[in-house]
Formats: C-alpha cells, sequence, structure tokens
C-alpha cells in the first residue's frame, strides 16, 4: 500500500476497555473440598498476577498431600453414596444446569479469564466462555445414553478421577476435563495452572450454587508439587493431564504398575500446508488464527507452515500485510487481537526460542506494533528461510512465532509434515478435495483441519498421535477415557 | 492468475484461474471486523467520514425532476442544526435527470453519477450502451455506474464483459466509471472475485456491488472479496481502484464495519471519498441520528430529520 | 564305523525341522547364532530353538516399519481376504498343528480344539477387516459450518509378547486383531512352546500376508521386554503374560515415546477373547474438519 493520496487520513480505533466494575473477586481463595472452601492444611497461600499489568489479582491456597487426601476422601465418599448411585437421568440434570450457568454468568467469567491469563477478551468472549459452558451441555445429554456408545459393552465408571490442567484455556480445560467426568458418573479432583486459577475458583463458587452434591467436584489449587500430590494418590482411579509431553511423560512413568488409567493431551509442532491451489486469502487467515490465537499458547498451534513454493512470495506478503493489522496489547480491550504472554516465566521461554531462530540463521519479521511499558508482551513474530533441522521448525515455543518454510511436491511435504515425535493436529488447505483426502489421511495427527484451522467443538474428538498424547477428550470417542468398559 | 508488468503494460490474466474463494474462512474473517468495537473520537470520525463517503441515490421510475432537486437539496444540507457536518460525496441519479443535479449542486464539491449502459439489467446491445453513457456524459455526469453483462458473464464469455467494459471505459476520458457486478446474481464469491478482475483489467476507476435492484445488494463477505482483488491489483499494478458496496446498508454501525474493513484490508489510503463510497438513500439519517446522540447524549427520533 | 555294528534298514531316518524364526517375510536364524533347548513334558528337547537377541528385534522393527506402508494402504476388503485365507491355509495343516502342540504336552482333544479355534479365531477376525470402521468411526455434529468426522487409522508398527500358555490360539488371537487394523507387528512367541509359532510362520509365509506385516520372534521375554518397549520406532505395544513388574517396566520404558500399552489377558480359547475392541485398541482415532459452504442455503445471502 505504498501509494498515497493526498486526501488520506489516518483513523484509529479508540480504546474500548470491556468494564471490570461487576466483576466479584476475593482478596483470599481457599480450596473447594466436598462442597466448602476450606483452608489449606499447611496455611500456604500464594499469588496470581494479572501479566498484562503485573497486578496482583489474588491469593490463593498451595496444595499439599494433606489438601489432596481430603479431597480424595471427600470424592471417594461423594462417588460411593451419591453419585454412583443416583439415577443417571439425575446426573445429567446437574450436568445441565451448571452449563446453563455458566452461560448466565458468561461475562464475568470472560472478563476474570482475560484478567488472569493475558488472553484477549474477544477470545474468552466468544470461544473459551462459550465452549466451557457447550462442554457441559453436550456432555449432560451422555449421562443417561453411555450404553449406547459402546456396543455389547457395559460401561462403567472408574470412580475418582484427578485431572490437572494447563494455563492456556483455564475455563475450557476444566469444562473439558470436568463434564464427561461428571457425565460417566466419576467424581473429580481438579487442579488448575498455578498461574490462572480464578476461573476454575469461580466454577467452585457456581458449582456450590448450582447444589451439586458435596464432594462430586473438589478443586485444589497449587503448582507442580500439588499435581504431583494427585498423580501419586493411591487412591485415585484415573489421571487425566493436559500439559507438556515432558510432564506427561513422568506421570506416565509415575502410574506404571498401578491401576489407573491415563489420559494425556500433550505438546505439538504442528504442520499448517498451504498448496498453490488454495484459497490464499482465507488460507493465510487460517495461519494467523494457526499461531497469534490465544498468543500462540495453543498445544495444536499451526506453528510449523509449510508453503508451496510458487506461491510463496505471495503468501509471505500477504501475512506480513495481515500481521500489521493484528491490535496487540490491553486483554481487555474489546479490539484486541493478541493479548499478554501468560507469565514472565513463558516470556523469557519465548524470547530465548526467537534468539535461537535468530542466531540458527533464520530470517525474523514481526509486527510493527507497539507494546504496553508494563506486563509480559511478544510480538507476533515469523521466521523465514527456516529449515526441518532448525531448533525453532523443532520444539514447541508455546508463543507467537512462526516458522515458515517451503515445498515443492506433495511427498515431500507429508514426509517433512509427519518428521515431528508429535502428532497433534495438521493443517491442510487445498481447493481440490481428492488432495485433501490424501493428506488427511497420510498426516499423523489425531486432529487435522483442511481449510480451516483450530477450531474445537464438544462433539469433536481431539488428542494426539505419537508423543502428542494418549486417548481422545470430546465426543463419542472421549467418553472410553472415563469409563470401565466390561 | 498472472499480471506481468512490462515496459507499463499489464498483461492481461486468463480469467479462468482468477483466485479461490472458501466462503466459511470469509465470513469468519468479516466476523472480526464486525467484532470491532468503534468508540467516542474513532466513532464521531467515522460517521463524519460515513457521510463524507455517500452517493445519495434515487433509482426509480418514479423519479421526477422536483425529486432529484429536493434529494440534492439534502446532499448539500445533511443537517443544519449540526455545525461542521461535510457533504456527501455524490448523487446517483438515471441520465434523464443527470443535468437536473447539475444544475442544482452548481458551487458544490458533490459530484453527479449517472447509473449507465441499460441499468440495471444491461440487456442491450453495446451501441445502445455506448449510446445511453455518452448521452449521460455529455449531460455533465462526473461518474458513470455501469453495469456488466450478468449473462455474458455466467457463459463464460469473460472476453465479452472484458471488451464491453472497456468500450465504456473508452468513452468516459475525465469521468470516473464504476462497474457494478451485480453480485447477487453472481451467485458465489469466487465469481465475484472474478468479476472484480475482468472489471479492474478493463480499466474500472471502481468497483461497485450492486443495482439496488437485486437481493442480496451489498454483504460484508461480498465486498470483503471485492476488497482483496482490489488490493492485490494494487499490489501487482501500482494502480488504485476505488470500491463501492450500494444497497442494504441503512445503519450507522454496519456502515462503521465496512469502514474498518477498508482501513484493515486497503489502509488508510483508501479512507477517503475519492476511493469509497457508499451506495444508499436511507443511511445518511441513521448516521445524523447518531452523530446527534453523540454531541447531545440523547437518542433520537426520525422526527427530527428531514426524509428527502 | 566300528565293524561290530551291522546296519538295520527298520526305519527311516526322519528329518528334524530346523525352527527359525520370521523377519520380513523371510527365515533366518539369529543373528546371534544363540539356541536354546526347551524341552517337552517327558524330558525331552523340543529342538535348537532361535534365542533371538536385540539386534533381531531391531531387524524385524525395520522390516515390519517398511511393510507398514503398504499393509495400511491395502483396502479393508483385501485385508479381510488375505486373512480368510490365512485360516485356509492353516485348516489345510491342521494335522501338524496338532501334532506339534502335542509334543509340547497338549492332551489330542485338546490341541485339535486349540487349532480349530484358531482356524475360527482367523475367520472372525477377517470378517471384522471391513467392518469396524464402520463400528468405530462417527460424524460429530460440530455446532459450526463444518463437517467433522472421526476414523481409525492404525497405529503403525506393534510389538506384542504374546502368551507364555496356548502357543497357538494365543498367538492367533493377539496377531489377527493387530493386523486385521492395518497395523504391523513384531512378535515374541512363547519361549516354553515355541514349535506352532515358528510353523505357524510358515503359514503366515505361504499366504498372502505381505513380508514384514507379521514378524515373529523366538526367546526369552525377559531379556527382549526391554528393547521391545524402548524401541523409539515401535507404537504400540501388548503384553500377554503375567509378570506384573515385566509389565510395569514396559509402562516405564514406553512412556518414552508415548507407546500405548495395552495389557491383554483372557482365556484364549473363550469366544470371549474376541472382539472388535481389541482392533480397536491398536487405531488412533483422528478427526478431520471441512467447511460447508452455505450459499444456496435456507435463508442466507452470502
Amino acid at each position: 500500500m505504498k501509494t498515497k493520496d493526498k486526501s488520506e487520513s489516518s483513523w484509529n480505533l479508540s480504546p474500548a476497555p470491556e468494564s471490570t466494575d461487576h466483576i466479584q473477586l476475593k482478596k483470599r481463595y481457599e480450596h473447594f473440598i466436598n462442597g466448602k472452601f476450606v483452608k489449606p492444611v499447611k496455611g500456604k497461600y500464594f499469588a496470581t498476577i494479572n501479566p498484562a499489568t503485573e497486578v496482583k489479582l489474588a491469593e490463593v491456597a498451595e496444595g499439599t498431600i494433606e489438601d489432596v487426601n481430603k479431597a480424595v476422601n471427600a470424592a471417594r465418599s461423594a462417588y460411593e453414596n451419591v453419585w454412583s448411585v443416583m439415577p443417571a437421568l439425575e446426573r445429567a440434570k446437574y450436568i445441565y444446569r451448571i452449563a446453563r450457568m455458566i452461560q448466565e454468568r458468561a461475562k464475568e467469567f470472560a472478563i476474570i479469564e482475560s484478567l488472569d491469563g493475558g488472553k484477549p477478551i474477544r477470545e474468552s468472549r466468544d470461544i473459551d466462555i462459550p465452549l466451557a459452558a457447550n462442554h457441559f451441555f453436550y456432555h449432560a445429554g451422555w449421562a443417561d445414553k453411555l450404553e449406547y456408545a459402546f456396543p455389547n459393552k457395559n460401561p462403567q465408571p472408574l470412580g475418582v478421577v484427578g485431572q490437572i490442567i494447563p494455563w492456556n484455556f483455564p475455563l475450557l480445560m476444566a469444562s473439558w476435563k470436568i463434564a464427561p467426568a461428571l457425565a460417566t458418573g466419576n467424581t473429580v479432583i481438579l487442579k488448575p495452572a498455578e498461574t490462572t486459577p480464578l476461573t476454575a475458583l469461580k466454577l467452585a463458587e457456581l458449582i456450590q450454587d448450582s447444589g451439586l452434591p458435596d464432594g462430586v467436584v473438589n478443586i485444589i489449587t497449587g503448582a507442580g508439587e500439588t499435581g504431583a500430590a494427585i498423580v501419586n494418590h493411591p487412591e485415585i482411579n484415573k489421571i487425566a493431564f493436559t500439559g507438556s509431553t515432558q510432564v506427561g511423560k513422568i506421570i506416565n512413568k509415575t502410574v506404571a504398575g498401578t491401576q489407573k488409567k491415563v489420559t494425556l493431551e500433550l505438546g505439538g509442532k504442528a504442520a499448517n500446508i498451504i498448496f498453490e491451489d488454495a484459497a490464499i486469502d482465507q488460507a493465510v487467515e487460517g495461519i494467523v488464527n494457526g499461531i497469534y490465537f490465544n498468543q500462540g499458547h495453543v498445544c495444536c498451534a499451526g506453528s510449523r507452515l509449510f508453503v508451496q513454493e510458487s506461491i510463496f512470495e505471495t503468501v509471505v506478503k500477504k501475512l506480513k500485510h495481515r500481521l500489521e493489522s493484528l491490535i496487540v496489547g490491553d486483554p481487555l480491550d474489546k479490539n484486541t487481537d493478541v493479548g499478554a504472554i501468560n507469565s514472565k516465566e513463558q516470556l523469557k521461554t519465548i524470547n530465548d526460542y526467537i534468539e535461537i531462530g535468530k542466531q540458527e540463521g533464520a530470517l525474523m519479521y514481526q509486527s510493527s506494533c507497539t507494546l504496553p511499558s508494563k506486563g509480559n508482551w511478544c510480538k507476533p513474530t515469523l521466521f523465514l528461510n527456516v529449515s526441518q533441522s532448525h531448533t525453532i521448525a523443532q520444539e514447541e515455543i508455546f508463543g507467537p512465532v512462526l516458522a515458515i518454510q517451503t515445498f515443492r511436491t506433495i511427498e515431500e511435504v507429508i514426509s517433512k509434515a509427519n518428521n515431528t515425535p508429535y502428532g497433534l493436529s495438521a493443517g491442510v488447505w487445498t481447493d481440490k478435495g481428492s488432495k485433501i483426502f490424501n493428506l488427511t489421511h497420510q498426516l499423523q495427527a489425531g486432529v487435522i483441519w483442511a481449510n480451516t484451522y483450530n477450531k474445537f467443538d464438544p462433539a469433536s474428538p481431539f488428542g494426539g498421535y505419537k508423543e502428542s498424547g494418549l486417548g481422545r477428550e470430546g465426543g463419542l470417542h472421549g467418553l472410553a477415557a472415563y469409563l470401565n468398559l466390561k | 492468475m498472472t499480471t506481468i508488468i512490462n515496459n507499463n503494460e499489464i498483461i492481461i490474466p486468463d480469467f479462468r484461474n482468477t483466485p479461490l474463494i472458501d466462503q466459511v474462512g470469509t465470513e469468519e474473517r468479516v466476523s472480526r471486523f464486525t467484532k470491532r468495537s468503534i468508540k467516542n473520537e474513532a466513532k464521531e470520525a467515522g460517521l463524519s467520514m460515513v457521510l463524507s463517503m455517500i452517493d445519495l441515490t434515487t433509482l426509480e421510475g418514479a423519479d421526477t425532476q422536483g425529486k432529484v432537486k429536493q434529494m440534492c437539496y439534502k446532499a448539500r444540507h445533511l443537517h443544519d442544526s449540526v455545525p461542521g457536518l461535510p457533504t456527501v460525496a455524490a448523487v446517483c441519479v438515471y441520465p434523464s435527470l443527470v443535468s437536473v443535479a447539475k444544475k442544482e449542486l452548481i458551487g458544490t464539491d458533490i459530484k453527479v453519477a449517472s447509473v449507465a449502459t441499460a441499468f440495471p439489467a444491461g440487456q442491450t446491445p453495446l451501441k445502445v450502451k455506448i449510446a445511453d453513457t455518452q448521452f449521460a456524459i455529455d449531460q455533465g455526469a462526473d461518474e458513470v455506474d455501469m453495469v456488466i453483462s450478468r449473462g455474458r458473464f455466467h457463459s463464460g464469455d469473460y472476453n465479452y464483459v472484458f471488451d464491453e467494459i472497456a468500450s465504456i471505459k473508452n468513452i468516459c476520458n475525465d469521468v470516473r466509471l464504476k462497474v457494478i457486478l451485480e453480485t447477487g446474481e453472481l451467485g458465489a464469491l469466487d465469481k465475484v472475485r472474478r468479476a472484480s478482475d475482468i472489471a479492474m483489467h478493463a480499466g474500472a476507476d471502481f468497483i461497485k456491488t450492486s443495482t439496488g435492484k437485486i437481493k442480496p445488494a451489498a454483504t460484508l463477505p461480498v465486498t470483503l472479496i471485492m476488497l482483496e482483488a482490489i488490493r492485490d491489483y494494487h499490489e501487482k499494478t501500482g494502480i488504485m481502484v476505488g470500491m463501492k458496496p450500494a444497497g442494504g446498508i441503512s445503519n450507522s454501525k454496519l456502515a462503521l464495519h465496512y469502514l474498518i474493513m477498508v482501513k484493515e484490508v486497503l489502509g488508510d489510503a483508501w479512507l477517503t471519498n475519492r476511493w469509497f463510497r457508499f451506495g444508499a438513500s436511507s443511511l445518511a439519517n441513521d448516521v445524523l441520528k447518531q452523530i446527534v446522540k453523540l454531541r447531545t447524549g440523547r437518542y433520537q427520533s426520525n422526527d427530527y430529520f428531514s426524509i428527502d | 564305523m566300528s565293524k561290530g555294528v551291522k546296519y538295520k534298514n527298520e526305519k527311516r531316518l526322519e528329518i528334524l525341522k530346523t525352527y527359525k524364526i520370521y523377519i520380513g517375510g523371510k527365515f533366518p536364524r539369529t543373528e546371534s547364532g544363540r539356541y536354546y533347548n526347551p524341552l517337552d513334558s517327558k524330558g525331552n528337547i523340543l529342538g535348537n530353538i532361535c534365542l533371538s537377541s536385540r539386534k533381531d528385534f531391531r531387524n524385524a522393527v525395520v522390516a515390519a516399519r517398511s511393510a507398514s506402508v503398504g499393509w495400511s494402504a491395502r483396502t479393508a476388503f483385501n485385508r479381510s481376504q488375505i486373512l480368510y485365507r490365512l485360516g485356509e491355509i492353516l485348516e489345510g495343516r491342521r494335522a501338524q498343528f496338532i501334532e506339534e502342540l502335542k509334543i509340547q504336552g497338549s492332551t489330542s482333544a485338546k490341541a485339535e480344539k486349540e487349532v480349530n479355534n484358531s482356524i475360527d479365531r482367523l475367520i472372525y477376525y477377517a470378517g471384522w477387516c471391513d467392518k469396524y470402521q464402520q463400528i468405530f468411526s462417527s460424524v460429530n455434529p460440530v455446532s459450526s459450518s463444518y463437517y467433522n468426522f472421526s476414523v481409525c487409522e492404525p497405529m503403525g508398527v506393534v510389538a506384542i509378547i504374546a502368551p507364555e500358555e496356548n502357543s497357538l490360539i494365543g498367538l492367533v488371537s493377539v496377531i489377527a486383531p493387530v493386523v486385521a487394523g492395518g497395523n504391523t507387528c513384531v512378535v515374541l512367541a512363547s519361549e516354553s512352546k515355541p514349535l506352532c509359532s515358528v510353523t505357524f510362520a510358515e503359514v503366515i509365509n505361504s499366504s498372502d500376508v505381505p513380508g514384514g506385516v507379521i514378524n515373529i520372534l523366538t526367546g526369552n521375554a525377559k531379556e527382549l521386554a526391554g528393547h521391545f518397549s524402548s524401541h523409539m520406532d515401535v507404537n504400540a505395544i501388548i503384553y500377554s503374560r503375567t509378570d506384573k513388574e515385566e509389565l510395569k517396566n514396559i509402562q516405564i520404558n514406553a512412556s518414552e515415546n508415548m507407546k500405548r500399552v495395552f495389557y491383554w489377558k483372557s482365556d484364549w480359547f473363550s469366544v470371549k477373547a474376541q472382539n472388535p475392541y481389541k482392533i480397536r485398541d491398536l487405531q488412533e482415532i483422528k478427526t478431520t474438519w471441512h467447511p460447508i459452504e452455505q450459499i444456496g442455503g435456507a435463508g442466507s445471502g452470502y
């Protein structure tokens, strides 16, 4: 857009911050055990920080083995005396009620999610919170229909399940985990991530208000050690974990030799493949959604872009242009496209990778946006001249950093796309149907987005091949993870 | 599709191979524009810009000199009680009423646009279309809004469509030519893109969605595809082409979303009535209501805004 | 030859079978040159059985990996026919297997039942090849304009530690669902009763199962389980023995590349030992999204 007209105006959006007036946050949050908020046995608390302003939002309890014991007892008792003996339809009705109540309080959840995690309010409002409610709504209906999901089987709940979730989609992950567990008749101990505990605790308040029987859902806050206490607890029948591949492997080793069932949703390094016969402008949008959605804090992010050589320059030009229109800043501003990096530690990780990318000779390009002076921020970034051997093309960065490679033939791009220990997701862009089916068949990944990217739905199974995880969550296939199929 | 610039000569691409469009992806992109929040100064500046981009339009069989005179007065005096308002960009009328409008607007910057080429169906021989256009120009039209031959386009006769536009352009000289694609009759976004490319390569100064006689008229997805075509054409040739969505845009909020889209797809250079217009008749009053509301803090009633 | 002994032409000299392992459609001896001598119930040596090494396993994984692409790309109908053919050939060699089972200590009646059930089990899984997809796949009604479907895809290379008892029916029961689902495998046969696993390899070899799809090793689980479970190019592992400590170690090793670990224990003679969920165990679920254009749909402009 070099041509300038004399009468050119400059029209910029005014700030449009979402009001936080009606948000109710306590100064201090306790564990939610057996339907009540209870102080941690050891009396320790830690702060949760707004990553955009570095202001402390609240203190939350730090869970220890003693707290986990209490939660397990509550969950066991609730499982045996209430939840597993209740008619399935009644169970369904409780879950439906939670779904409705999330919808009613959606805005409050959205704002707290953005405050605590740094994600743009547009995303928490339009994606995270509605999807969280949808997960409860979808799974509620399964509660009394499970025998139809598994022909010739007699599905039974597992008992008490321990669930450990990450900081990238705090409430959505909590719902994604809790809803199927409850629908299948299990009781739950959930640990939200230490940097983003608030929406899970607000969900605890909501669950308390919903009248769900005490102990069916217990929420314990804390960091890695609290998680380890859950994983190691002998009375827990199943562990569901979403997080890094590194921790996933540790969990898998820990439960070896026990009766615990495990599902793991781990890391990814997804290939997003653009063919020359794709709808280019929509593909560019897909690239942006693929890597800059939620600041790139997405396990299925399309972090490796493969562009067919014949359209490489066009795509890069359009992508750079699109990068310029991404608004980076205040997560609470309704116009923000890319919010704050979730924590100082994560920002350091991302910046380290950017440094490595430059040192290894890849060509960096960043949006020209200006970043706020306070808080954790990273400009939308892309790297050109990348090859498979580059660190930034191999390791999960979990930030808004895209590694771009070119390819010539289908065979070449399939082999490169699969050339990773991960296998969570992939994207394919072409207008040719037979090519899509060829690729979707050959790409080793649990979720393939053809002519779209980063779409989620409670009815759609999610989970990875290879080191990206074990099992599926969501849809009919996700139910099996919470059932004993006798 | 490639356009190769060689010694300032633009090679005409094979229009059978214009870029492909995915509708669902397009609508998702559009939803990002409509979720932009436009507040305070941005809103006031945007609304004022919308007013200045309106082609105030009457295209009825029942149009009379009286009707056109009233509309021209409104064009000059949008709402006199609010100081500092711009005028609209142009009025848009049938060829037979161009001279009336021209006379009414003497001494203003407001342009007179005339539809032509057997508007709205365009189902006449080329020589009739040329005569129609020549008449409008002779009457003093500053701008001509022609229609493409949609039938020929659907038959795959892209060269015919191209040549027809080029023939009209040929007699336009300084008169700016807007080419109406009548997207409501094209049936697919891929075809909107193809028609846009044909029109621009054939010399259109503006591409325009609709006659206003067919539904759907202008929509955000259709306009997005046309803006992207303009961007790509500019990228390849350095030539700026204007955009005019017409019909179906009657409220301020929607109009502001169009402006957001123009800004994000084409940039600030296009945010002027030289490069962007709204073809609309009732939009102006809604924008005026919003401007008065912003200045007074009171929500407004239609009774306080003249209908012409 | 001593002068005092006179040759008597009483009985023809029997040709003893050399028991080999089966890798990539070929019958090598173990690269290690090692052997072991399992005994029958009377204490007689069954044979010089290959004591397979980790390098044999490595070679078998290479064979299984290279066969994987072609085998998974076969049509389900074709895999079905090949498994059926395997059953046909086994039927034709019933007597040999009954004999071997008896040598390994089975009664006649039990041996006959084991062979019959093994043939039937192959026929059972042959029939599932082109049906389990329809049972376990789904079209998912997402709440947006997308066509979304989930299908089963084979995991790839599966390492199997086959049951120690029931050396034929156990072997067939763990192999059939794995290959019916388009996977290839490397199997460690029963250590104490290895004869019919090697003979079964000959059945495989004379059927239409491509080389490398099923690879059979004989040897010691204690020695090989660690390699089976730690090989980074193996996608899943099935353990069908009873040593809980061995299973635990397998699970720990498998974590390193997130191998899927299955503990299959069953009364292999029972029909309950066969079901399509065993095929499903070795399938990944792949979900695909694609936009659905809505132009021309009810009430939509564009």
